[in-house]
Protein backbone atom coordinates (compact mmCIF):
# COMPACT_ATOMS: atom_id res chain seq x y z
CA UNK A 1 0.00 0.00 0.00
CA UNK A 2 1.41 3.48 -1.09
CA UNK A 3 -1.05 4.98 0.15
CA UNK A 4 0.49 6.60 3.54
CA UNK A 5 2.94 7.84 1.25
CA UNK A 6 0.24 10.13 -0.32
CA UNK A 7 -1.21 11.52 2.49
CA UNK A 8 0.43 11.99 5.35
CA UNK A 9 -1.54 13.51 8.09
CA UNK A 10 -0.08 15.58 11.08
CA UNK A 11 -0.42 16.85 14.63
CA UNK A 12 1.93 19.34 16.31
CA UNK A 13 2.66 19.95 19.51
CA UNK A 14 4.41 22.70 20.91
CA UNK A 15 6.13 21.55 24.40
CA UNK A 16 8.17 23.78 25.71
CA UNK A 17 9.94 25.58 22.79
CA UNK A 18 10.79 29.22 22.19
CA UNK A 19 8.29 28.87 19.56
CA UNK A 20 11.39 28.94 16.84
CA UNK A 21 10.49 25.68 15.72
CA UNK A 22 6.53 26.26 15.65
CA UNK A 23 6.71 29.14 13.62
CA UNK A 24 8.81 26.84 10.87
CA UNK A 25 6.67 23.90 11.36
CA UNK A 26 3.78 26.29 10.29
CA UNK A 27 5.90 28.04 7.56
CA UNK A 28 5.52 24.49 5.96
CA UNK A 29 2.45 25.18 5.28
CA UNK A 30 2.61 28.52 3.89
CA UNK A 31 2.38 29.14 -0.52
CA UNK A 32 6.10 29.26 -0.12
CA UNK A 33 6.31 25.74 1.00
CA UNK A 34 3.25 24.44 0.87
CA UNK A 35 3.26 21.16 1.77
CA UNK A 36 -0.70 20.43 0.94
CA UNK A 37 1.21 19.44 -2.70
CA UNK A 38 2.42 16.13 -0.97
CA UNK A 39 -1.07 15.25 1.12
CA UNK A 40 0.16 16.63 4.10
CA UNK A 41 -2.63 17.97 6.26
CA UNK A 42 -2.02 20.08 9.84
CA UNK A 43 -5.03 17.57 11.34
CA UNK A 44 -5.24 19.02 14.98
CA UNK A 45 -6.73 15.90 16.26
CA UNK A 46 -4.56 12.90 17.05
CA UNK A 47 -7.47 10.25 16.17
CA UNK A 48 -6.84 11.05 12.41
CA UNK A 49 -3.57 11.95 12.45
CA UNK A 50 -0.51 9.76 10.86
CA UNK A 51 2.71 11.59 12.26
CA UNK A 52 3.27 13.69 15.27
CA UNK A 53 5.50 16.11 15.09
CA UNK A 54 7.04 17.56 18.31
CA UNK A 55 8.96 20.79 18.78
CA UNK A 56 10.66 22.01 22.02
CA UNK A 57 11.53 20.01 25.14
CA UNK A 58 9.58 17.44 27.55
CA UNK A 59 8.84 19.30 30.92
CA UNK A 60 7.25 17.70 33.74
CA UNK A 61 4.02 19.44 32.91
CA UNK A 62 3.15 18.24 29.61
CA UNK A 63 4.81 14.83 29.91
CA UNK A 64 1.13 13.54 30.57
CA UNK A 65 -0.18 15.76 27.57
CA UNK A 66 2.23 14.22 25.43
CA UNK A 67 2.21 10.29 26.00
CA UNK A 68 -1.91 10.66 26.01
CA UNK A 69 -1.68 12.06 22.32
CA UNK A 70 0.85 9.52 21.63
CA UNK A 71 -1.68 6.68 22.62
CA UNK A 72 -4.20 8.35 20.65
CA UNK A 73 -2.99 7.55 17.17
CA UNK A 74 -3.97 5.03 15.38
CA UNK A 75 -1.59 2.46 14.36
CA UNK A 76 0.60 2.99 12.20
CA UNK A 77 2.37 6.21 13.37
CA UNK A 78 5.73 7.92 13.51
CA UNK A 79 6.91 10.66 16.05
CA UNK A 80 9.40 13.20 14.43
CA UNK A 81 11.34 15.59 17.03
CA UNK A 82 11.47 18.43 15.79
CA UNK A 83 14.59 21.19 16.31
CA UNK A 84 17.45 20.29 18.98
CA UNK A 85 15.41 21.45 22.26
CA UNK A 86 13.17 18.27 21.40
CA UNK A 87 15.97 15.67 19.96
CA UNK A 88 17.86 16.28 23.17
CA UNK A 89 17.06 19.25 25.47
CA UNK A 90 19.07 21.91 23.94
CA UNK A 91 20.39 25.23 26.19
CA UNK A 92 17.17 24.12 28.28
CA UNK A 93 18.14 20.91 29.03
CA UNK A 94 19.92 21.93 32.93
CA UNK A 95 16.48 23.43 33.73
CA UNK A 96 15.19 22.39 37.35
CA UNK A 97 11.56 21.33 35.35
CA UNK A 98 13.03 20.12 31.43
CA UNK A 99 13.33 16.10 31.67
CA UNK A 100 14.98 16.11 28.06
CA UNK A 101 13.96 15.02 24.63
CA UNK A 102 11.20 13.69 23.50
CA UNK A 103 12.69 10.01 23.02
CA UNK A 104 13.11 9.76 26.96
CA UNK A 105 9.07 9.44 27.21
CA UNK A 106 7.87 8.20 24.11
CA UNK A 107 9.84 6.40 20.84
CA UNK A 108 10.98 8.82 18.54
CA UNK A 109 11.19 7.57 15.06
CA UNK A 110 12.98 10.77 12.52
CA UNK A 111 15.53 13.59 14.37
CA UNK A 112 15.00 16.88 12.86
CA UNK A 113 17.54 18.58 14.08
CA UNK A 114 18.55 22.22 13.76
CA UNK A 115 17.67 25.55 15.93
CA UNK A 116 15.52 26.08 14.39
CA UNK A 117 15.06 23.22 12.40
CA UNK A 118 14.39 25.16 8.99
CA UNK A 119 11.22 24.24 6.95
CA UNK A 120 12.97 22.22 4.02
CA UNK A 121 14.35 20.23 6.80
CA UNK A 122 11.60 19.43 8.82
CA UNK A 123 9.56 18.31 4.89
CA UNK A 124 12.45 16.23 4.43
CA UNK A 125 11.92 14.98 8.11
CA UNK A 126 8.58 14.19 6.80
CA UNK A 127 9.57 12.14 4.20
CA UNK A 128 11.61 9.95 6.43
CA UNK A 129 8.92 9.34 8.31
CA UNK A 130 6.78 8.18 5.59
CA UNK A 131 9.20 5.33 5.09
CA UNK A 132 8.75 4.51 8.88
CA UNK A 133 4.48 4.30 8.33
CA UNK A 134 5.47 2.21 5.50
CA UNK A 135 7.61 -0.25 7.58
CA UNK A 136 5.03 0.20 10.36
CA UNK A 137 2.08 -0.64 8.24
CA UNK A 138 4.07 -3.99 6.44
CA UNK A 139 4.41 -5.08 10.78
CA UNK A 140 1.36 -4.41 11.56
CA UNK A 141 0.11 -6.46 8.69
CA UNK A 142 2.61 -9.24 9.14
CA UNK A 143 2.01 -9.41 12.98
CA UNK A 144 5.03 -8.16 14.05
CA UNK A 145 3.91 -4.75 15.74
CA UNK A 146 0.57 -4.83 18.05
CA UNK A 147 -1.99 -3.18 17.21
CA UNK A 148 -2.26 -0.38 20.27
CA UNK A 149 0.53 -1.60 22.35
CA UNK A 150 1.28 1.89 24.24
CA UNK A 151 0.64 1.30 27.76
CA UNK A 152 1.49 4.63 29.17
CA UNK A 153 -1.33 6.43 30.10
CA UNK B 1 -34.23 -5.64 -16.34
CA UNK B 2 -30.88 -5.86 -17.77
CA UNK B 3 -30.67 -2.06 -18.09
CA UNK B 4 -31.47 -1.81 -14.58
CA UNK B 5 -28.86 -3.57 -13.24
CA UNK B 6 -25.88 -1.66 -15.47
CA UNK B 7 -28.32 1.38 -14.05
CA UNK B 8 -27.25 0.72 -10.78
CA UNK B 9 -23.63 -0.22 -11.49
CA UNK B 10 -23.14 3.09 -12.79
CA UNK B 11 -24.25 4.74 -10.08
CA UNK B 12 -22.08 2.83 -7.68
CA UNK B 13 -19.39 3.51 -9.81
CA UNK B 14 -19.89 6.83 -10.80
CA UNK B 15 -21.31 8.39 -7.45
CA UNK B 16 -18.36 7.59 -5.10
CA UNK B 17 -15.81 9.26 -8.17
CA UNK B 18 -17.91 11.79 -8.92
CA UNK B 19 -18.13 12.78 -4.85
CA UNK B 20 -14.51 12.29 -4.79
CA UNK B 21 -13.25 13.73 -7.84
CA UNK B 22 -15.45 17.20 -6.75
CA UNK B 23 -14.02 17.06 -3.14
CA UNK B 24 -10.25 16.78 -4.80
CA UNK B 25 -11.24 19.71 -6.94
CA UNK B 26 -11.90 21.15 -4.12
CA UNK B 27 -9.27 21.22 -2.15
CA UNK B 28 -7.50 22.01 -5.36
CA UNK B 29 -9.46 24.99 -6.05
CA UNK B 30 -8.89 26.40 -2.80
CA UNK B 31 -5.64 26.01 -2.50
CA UNK B 32 -5.30 28.04 -6.54
CA UNK B 33 -7.63 31.10 -4.55
CA UNK B 34 -5.19 31.02 -1.28
CA UNK B 35 -1.71 31.24 -3.97
CA UNK B 36 -0.87 27.31 -2.89
CA UNK B 37 -0.44 24.72 -5.57
CA UNK B 38 -2.36 22.36 -4.03
CA UNK B 39 -2.62 18.80 -3.77
CA UNK B 40 -3.33 16.47 -6.40
CA UNK B 41 -7.19 16.15 -7.74
CA UNK B 42 -7.47 12.90 -6.83
CA UNK B 43 -6.13 13.20 -2.98
CA UNK B 44 -9.48 11.97 -1.24
CA UNK B 45 -9.08 8.84 -2.80
CA UNK B 46 -5.56 8.23 -1.50
CA UNK B 47 -6.81 9.79 2.02
CA UNK B 48 -9.88 7.58 1.89
CA UNK B 49 -7.41 4.64 0.92
CA UNK B 50 -4.80 5.75 3.88
CA UNK B 51 -7.81 5.70 6.78
CA UNK B 52 -9.20 2.17 5.44
CA UNK B 53 -5.73 1.09 5.98
CA UNK B 54 -5.29 2.47 9.68
CA UNK B 55 -6.42 0.91 13.44
CA UNK B 56 -9.76 1.42 13.97
CA UNK B 57 -10.12 3.22 17.75
CA UNK B 58 -14.23 2.49 18.50
CA UNK B 59 -15.25 4.18 21.48
CA UNK B 60 -18.64 1.55 22.20
CA UNK B 61 -19.77 -1.48 20.39
CA UNK B 62 -22.35 1.13 18.33
CA UNK B 63 -19.99 3.69 16.77
CA UNK B 64 -19.25 2.35 13.83
CA UNK B 65 -22.19 0.76 13.41
CA UNK B 66 -24.21 4.64 13.63
CA UNK B 67 -21.50 5.16 11.01
CA UNK B 68 -22.67 2.33 8.09
CA UNK B 69 -25.65 3.32 8.81
CA UNK B 70 -25.13 6.70 7.96
CA UNK B 71 -23.31 5.13 5.09
CA UNK B 72 -26.30 3.23 4.05
CA UNK B 73 -29.14 5.59 3.95
CA UNK B 74 -26.49 8.47 1.73
CA UNK B 75 -26.18 5.65 -0.51
CA UNK B 76 -29.77 5.28 -0.50
CA UNK B 77 -30.54 8.89 -0.82
CA UNK B 78 -28.22 9.49 -4.35
CA UNK B 79 -29.82 5.91 -5.35
CA UNK B 80 -33.58 7.22 -4.76
CA UNK B 81 -32.83 10.42 -6.99
CA UNK B 82 -30.79 8.81 -9.78
CA UNK B 83 -31.67 5.74 -9.80
CA UNK B 84 -35.50 7.16 -9.86
CA UNK B 85 -36.75 4.98 -12.66
CA UNK B 86 -36.17 1.83 -11.07
CA UNK B 87 -38.85 3.00 -8.03
CA UNK B 88 -42.25 2.84 -8.54
CA UNK B 89 -43.40 6.73 -8.36
CA UNK B 90 -40.09 7.75 -6.37
CA UNK B 91 -41.30 10.88 -4.17
CA UNK B 92 -39.01 13.97 -4.19
CA UNK B 93 -39.87 14.08 -0.87
CA UNK B 94 -38.79 10.80 0.34
CA UNK B 95 -35.21 11.68 -0.85
CA UNK B 96 -35.34 14.74 1.55
CA UNK B 97 -36.50 12.61 3.99
CA UNK B 98 -34.06 9.58 3.35
CA UNK B 99 -31.15 13.19 3.56
CA UNK B 100 -32.67 13.46 7.23
CA UNK B 101 -32.40 10.11 8.41
CA UNK B 102 -28.55 9.35 6.77
CA UNK B 103 -27.44 12.99 9.18
CA UNK B 104 -29.60 11.72 11.82
CA UNK B 105 -27.28 8.73 12.37
CA UNK B 106 -24.48 10.50 11.81
CA UNK B 107 -25.31 12.88 14.73
CA UNK B 108 -25.99 9.65 16.76
CA UNK B 109 -22.56 8.51 16.11
CA UNK B 110 -21.19 11.63 17.44
CA UNK B 111 -23.43 11.61 20.31
CA UNK B 112 -22.50 8.40 21.28
CA UNK B 113 -19.03 9.28 22.32
CA UNK B 114 -17.67 10.80 25.10
CA UNK B 115 -15.60 13.84 23.77
CA UNK B 116 -17.39 16.91 24.61
CA UNK B 117 -16.01 18.28 20.91
CA UNK B 118 -18.16 15.49 19.34
CA UNK B 119 -21.02 16.15 21.62
CA UNK B 120 -21.06 19.96 21.03
CA UNK B 121 -20.34 18.89 17.30
CA UNK B 122 -23.10 17.01 16.77
CA UNK B 123 -25.70 19.88 18.73
CA UNK B 124 -24.91 22.36 15.99
CA UNK B 125 -25.26 19.46 13.44
CA UNK B 126 -28.62 18.90 14.71
CA UNK B 127 -28.97 22.49 14.66
CA UNK B 128 -27.71 22.69 11.24
CA UNK B 129 -30.38 20.56 10.04
CA UNK B 130 -33.01 22.56 11.67
CA UNK B 131 -31.88 25.50 9.90
CA UNK B 132 -31.66 23.85 6.33
CA UNK B 133 -34.73 21.72 6.38
CA UNK B 134 -37.68 23.90 6.07
CA UNK B 135 -36.10 25.52 2.19
CA UNK B 136 -35.52 21.50 1.52
CA UNK B 137 -39.12 21.14 1.79
CA UNK B 138 -40.03 24.26 0.01
CA UNK B 139 -38.27 23.28 -2.79
CA UNK B 140 -40.17 19.46 -3.05
CA UNK B 141 -43.04 21.86 -2.49
CA UNK B 142 -42.05 24.15 -5.13
CA UNK B 143 -41.18 21.17 -7.64
CA UNK B 144 -45.07 19.83 -7.14
CA UNK B 145 -46.38 23.76 -7.96
CA UNK B 146 -44.40 23.86 -10.92
CA UNK B 147 -44.89 20.11 -12.57
CA UNK B 148 -47.89 19.15 -10.34
CA UNK B 149 -45.76 15.61 -9.31
CA UNK B 150 -43.82 14.76 -6.50
CA UNK B 151 -42.59 11.89 -8.90
CA UNK B 152 -38.95 12.53 -9.48
CA UNK B 153 -38.76 11.43 -13.15
CA UNK B 154 -42.10 13.40 -13.52
CA UNK B 155 -39.59 16.62 -12.18
CA UNK B 156 -36.68 15.32 -14.71
CA UNK B 157 -38.70 15.28 -17.52
CA UNK B 158 -40.75 18.73 -17.08
CA UNK B 159 -41.26 20.19 -20.72
CA UNK B 160 -40.36 23.67 -19.01
CA UNK B 161 -37.10 24.80 -17.48
CA UNK B 162 -38.06 24.37 -13.67
CA UNK B 163 -35.79 27.18 -12.90
CA UNK B 164 -37.42 29.71 -14.39
CA UNK B 165 -40.67 29.13 -12.41
CA UNK B 166 -38.71 28.57 -9.15
CA UNK B 167 -35.54 31.16 -9.14
CA UNK B 168 -36.16 32.31 -5.92
CA UNK B 169 -36.52 28.86 -3.89
CA UNK B 170 -33.29 27.87 -6.18
CA UNK B 171 -31.01 30.63 -4.70
CA UNK B 172 -32.48 29.61 -1.52
CA UNK B 173 -31.28 25.93 -2.49
CA UNK B 174 -27.70 27.00 -3.09
CA UNK B 175 -27.53 28.74 0.58
CA UNK B 176 -28.50 25.55 2.12
CA UNK B 177 -26.46 24.01 0.30
CA UNK B 178 -23.03 25.75 2.02
CA UNK B 179 -25.28 24.43 5.21
CA UNK B 180 -25.56 20.79 3.87
CA UNK B 181 -22.24 20.94 2.76
CA UNK B 182 -20.56 22.15 6.08
CA UNK B 183 -18.76 24.71 4.34
CA UNK B 184 -17.95 28.20 5.51
CA UNK B 185 -19.40 30.20 6.96
CA UNK B 186 -21.41 27.72 7.75
CA UNK B 187 -18.95 25.05 9.04
CA UNK B 188 -20.16 24.83 12.73
CA UNK B 189 -20.68 21.31 13.09
CA UNK B 190 -17.36 20.05 11.55
CA UNK B 191 -15.23 21.89 8.69
CA UNK B 192 -12.73 21.01 5.96
CA UNK B 193 -10.26 23.25 7.41
CA UNK B 194 -7.74 21.88 10.08
CA UNK B 195 -8.33 24.21 12.91
CA UNK B 196 -11.22 25.10 14.53
CA UNK B 197 -12.45 26.07 18.46
CA UNK B 198 -14.13 22.55 18.19
CA UNK B 199 -10.71 20.11 16.62
CA UNK B 200 -13.06 18.82 14.09
CA UNK B 201 -16.17 18.81 16.11
CA UNK B 202 -19.00 16.24 14.70
CA UNK B 203 -15.59 13.40 13.37
CA UNK B 204 -13.79 14.13 16.42
CA UNK B 205 -13.98 10.89 17.61
CA UNK B 206 -13.93 8.92 13.77
CA UNK B 207 -10.55 7.47 13.47
CA UNK B 208 -9.14 5.21 10.82
CA UNK B 209 -12.01 3.26 8.73
CA UNK B 210 -14.78 5.09 10.16
CA UNK B 211 -13.51 8.62 8.75
CA UNK B 212 -13.18 6.99 5.73
CA UNK B 213 -16.77 5.82 5.66
CA UNK B 214 -17.80 9.14 6.86
CA UNK B 215 -15.98 10.57 4.06
CA UNK B 216 -17.11 8.58 1.75
CA UNK B 217 -20.97 8.76 2.59
CA UNK B 218 -20.57 12.74 2.29
CA UNK B 219 -19.05 11.94 -1.30
CA UNK B 220 -22.81 10.45 -1.96
CA UNK B 221 -24.67 13.18 -0.19
CA UNK B 222 -22.25 16.28 -2.35
CA UNK B 223 -23.63 13.98 -5.72
CA UNK B 224 -27.34 13.56 -4.43
CA UNK B 225 -27.77 17.62 -3.60
CA UNK B 226 -26.10 18.27 -6.99
CA UNK B 227 -28.15 16.34 -9.06
CA UNK B 228 -31.27 18.44 -6.89
CA UNK B 229 -29.39 21.32 -8.45
CA UNK B 230 -29.16 19.85 -12.14
CA UNK B 231 -33.48 19.29 -11.41
CA UNK B 232 -33.66 22.51 -11.71
CA UNK B 233 -32.59 22.66 -15.04
CA UNK B 234 -33.27 19.46 -16.33
CA UNK B 235 -35.04 20.23 -19.57
CA UNK B 236 -31.81 21.31 -20.91
CA UNK B 237 -29.10 18.86 -19.81
CA UNK B 238 -26.05 20.67 -20.76
CA UNK B 239 -26.85 23.95 -19.23
CA UNK B 240 -27.77 22.21 -16.17
CA UNK B 241 -24.49 20.80 -16.13
CA UNK B 242 -22.85 23.95 -16.15
CA UNK B 243 -24.64 25.67 -13.89
CA UNK B 244 -24.15 22.60 -11.13
CA UNK B 245 -20.55 22.78 -11.66
CA UNK B 246 -20.65 26.88 -11.57
CA UNK B 247 -22.36 26.19 -8.16
CA UNK B 248 -20.21 23.85 -6.74
CA UNK B 249 -17.83 26.84 -7.67
CA UNK B 250 -19.60 29.39 -5.88
CA UNK B 251 -20.21 27.00 -2.78
CA UNK B 252 -16.02 27.41 -2.58
CA UNK B 253 -15.12 30.80 -3.51
CA UNK B 254 -18.07 31.59 -0.27
CA UNK B 255 -15.86 28.91 2.13
CA UNK B 256 -12.69 30.88 0.73
CA UNK B 257 -14.07 34.21 1.38
CA UNK B 258 -16.43 34.25 4.40
CA UNK B 259 -15.39 33.86 8.48
CA UNK B 260 -17.35 31.38 10.31
CA UNK B 261 -21.02 32.77 11.32
CA UNK B 262 -22.25 32.50 14.77
CA UNK B 263 -24.91 29.87 15.61
CA UNK B 264 -27.72 32.71 16.14
CA UNK B 265 -26.59 34.43 12.57
CA UNK B 266 -26.60 31.32 10.44
CA UNK B 267 -30.66 30.76 12.37
CA UNK B 268 -31.72 34.09 11.18
CA UNK B 269 -30.07 34.45 7.64
CA UNK B 270 -30.72 30.93 6.80
CA UNK B 271 -34.47 31.57 7.67
CA UNK B 272 -35.36 34.91 6.59
CA UNK B 273 -34.03 33.86 3.36
CA UNK B 274 -35.93 30.66 3.62
CA UNK B 275 -39.01 32.73 4.23
CA UNK B 276 -38.29 35.71 1.51
CA UNK B 277 -36.70 33.62 -1.14
CA UNK B 278 -38.53 29.97 -0.77
CA UNK B 279 -42.06 31.29 0.91
CA UNK B 280 -42.17 34.30 -1.36
CA UNK B 281 -41.78 31.79 -4.53
CA UNK B 282 -44.42 29.34 -3.15
CA UNK B 283 -46.59 32.23 -2.85
CA UNK B 284 -45.89 33.81 -6.60
CA UNK B 285 -46.46 30.35 -8.25
CA UNK B 286 -49.70 30.24 -5.71
CA UNK B 287 -50.76 33.84 -7.24
CA UNK B 288 -50.03 33.33 -10.90
CA UNK B 289 -51.97 29.89 -10.38
CA UNK B 290 -55.00 31.78 -9.29
CA UNK B 291 -55.14 34.37 -11.70
CA UNK B 292 -54.33 31.71 -14.61
CA UNK B 293 -57.73 29.81 -12.77
S1 LIG C 1 15.51 24.28 18.76
FE1 LIG C 1 15.97 26.48 18.93
S2 LIG C 1 14.33 27.46 17.75
FE2 LIG C 1 13.68 25.37 18.17
S3 LIG C 1 12.48 25.49 20.02
FE3 LIG C 1 14.58 25.02 20.66
S4 LIG C 1 15.52 26.98 21.07
FE4 LIG C 1 13.65 27.39 19.88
Amino acid sequence: MAFFKKSPWIIHYDGSSCNGCDIEVLACLTPLYDVERFGVVNTGNPKHADIFLITGAVNSQNVDVIKNIYSQIPEPKAVIAIGICAVSGNIFRDCYNIIGGIDKVIPVDVYVPGCAARPEAIIDGVVQALGVLEKKYSDLKSGKLNENKQALV
Amino acid sequence: MTLNIIFVILYFIFAPLLGGLFAGLDRVVSARMQGRVGPPVFQPFYDVFKLLGKQNFTVNRFHSYYLVCYLLFAVLNGAQLYLACLFNADDILFVIFTLTLADIFLVMAAYSAGSPYSFIGAERELFQMLVAEPLLLITAFGFYMATKSFDVVKIYSADHMLFLSLPGIFIGFVFVLTIKFRKSPFDLATSHHAHQELVKGLTTEFSGPTLALFEIAHWFEVVMLLGIVFLFFASSPLLGLIITVLTYFATILIDNTYARFKLHLTFEVAWIATLILGGGNLMVLYFLKLVNG
